[in-house]
């Protein structure tokens, strides 16, 4: 996970570690069950040793132990503002597929569409798992809108895996 | 287990000579007791073609169906009739529903149409519904009804007469994204209380909620995938969080 996102979930106020995590759970929802809470330390650790966040221990009550709460420096608040602005969307990394297909027809070392037949095969099952956990999502959850982008996008690819595979059986039929 | 559902070596062919388009063309397919299967292809690969066969909505020119241990295929016109009515249940992209009748009298339709006592069918009819999440929209007429609330009471109506299998084509054909997320819904339900379906699609949504999934083109099965069982990476990485 990208340091600057648990750097702006600490923006709100400071926290316990403990609390950052429900908050990326509540979040992330099923999507973020496999999350695990080390990662989450490791990165508030070296947050710190960047100078971006500080944390101040709050002493243990009877059996409970200290607690860490951890909160932004300056420079921390400054580079989230900083993130905030920042236009990153990640690429959708179509090049590799659609040399496969050019190589492999090029080449005759595959049907192209026996390449596309399997990759929509892989991209249907990622879609009934995506779509399986965004119907047992209440409508009004963080998770949910997050769940219907990985729909969409899964859906996006098939469709182009449709456009491939009409522009591959052409090309095929008429070599 | 046997299948439910099987097909043998089932063809249809429309015109002839140059112009002979085979729609399907010796297809084999089994379906058994609780699944989904889907069949997606461009369209005029020959699904719609093939549902209707199945159905018994059309009869194929060579080739066997086989439902519930009963061939279709020897059926005659009103034994074809009597199927079609209560073992079948069809879900169409342009909801076929009767204009003139209201959302529950449409649902009751196929029931009276059996011969079922009128409060009988009323009973299960507005169960339906209530199922469908329609129940306060029993007597509205169609006209008054959005696209997917039309669609959802086409599903009751083909539930009616407790099928053996449900056959749908293209049933989100017709629906935006919200509607069609309430057809998937409901689909997903049905198939969790172990109805049997068929679907027809070209939209990867709801094709995605079945457990197997063939690929169709010019009139034949050219692939086939098992959906269920897990994919290779988990949600969070297909949302881009690494762990």
């Amino acid at each position: 996970m990208q340091q600057e996102v648990i750097l702006a979930m600490l923006a709100k106020e400071p926290t316990h570690g403990y609390e950052l995590r429900a908050r990326l759970r509540l979040a992330l929802g099923p999507v973020g069950e496999e999350l695990n809470a080390g990662q989450v330390y490791v990165t508030l650790t070296r947050l710190e040793k960047a100078g971006l966040v500080a944390s101040e221990t709050t002493p243990g009550v009877s059996e409970r132990p200290d607690r860490k709460v951890y909160g932004l420096t300056p420079e921390g608040q400054q580079r989230v503002a900083a993130w905030l602005t920042e236009v990153s969307w990640p690429k959708p990394d179509l090049t590799e597929f659609h040399l496969k297909l050019t190589a492999a027809f090029a080449a005759r070392l595959a049907d192209p569409i026996a390449i596309i037949d399997a990759q929509r095969r892989e991209l249907l099952r990622r879609l009934r798992d995506a779509q399986r956990a965004a119907l047992t999502e209440p409508d009004v959850s963080d998770a949910a809108l997050l769940l219907e982008g990985i729909v969409l996008r899964l859906q996006a690819d098939l469709r182009w895996l449709e456009a491939c595979e009409r522009t591959w059986t052409t090309r095929r039929n008429t070599r | 287990m046997t299948p439910l559902l099987s097909a043998r070596a089932v063809r249809k062919t429309y015109g002839r000579g140059v112009a002979l388009v085979r729609a399907v063309d010796e297809v084999d397919l089994d379906v058994a007791t609780g699944e989904t299967v889907a069949i997606m292809g461009p369209s005029g690969c020959g699904k719609s073609t093939l549902l209707h066969l199945l159905g018994g909505l059309d009869r194929p020119d060579s080739g066997q169906i086989t439902l519930a241990g009963k061939q279709v295929s020897r059926l005659g016109e009103r034994g074809l009739a009597r199927m079609r009515r209560s073992a079948v249940g069809f879900v169409f992209q342009a909801f076929h529903l009767m204009d003139e009748l209201t959302a529950v009298e449409n649902v009751e339709l196929p029931a009276l149409l059996a011969g079922r006592p009128p409060r009988a069918a009323r009973r299960r009819a507005l169960e339906l519904l209530d199922r469908t999440g329609l129940a306060d929209r029993a007597r509205f007429l169609p006209s008054a009804l959005s696209g997917g609330q039309r669609q959802r009471v086409a599903v009751a109506r083909a539930l009616a007469n407790e099928p053996l299998i449900v056959l749908a084509d293209e049933p989100t054909g017709n629906l935006d994204s919200a509607a069609t997320l309430d057809v998937l819904r409901l689909f997903d339900g049905l198939h969790d209380a172990g109805q049997t379906l068929v679907i027809v699609t070209h939209d990867s949504r709801i094709a995605a909620t079945a457990d197997r999934l063939i690929t169709m083109r010019d009139g034949a099965f050219v692939d086939e995938t098992r959906l269920t069982g897990g994919t290779a990476g988990s949600l969070g990485k297909l949302a881009g969080l690494e762990s």
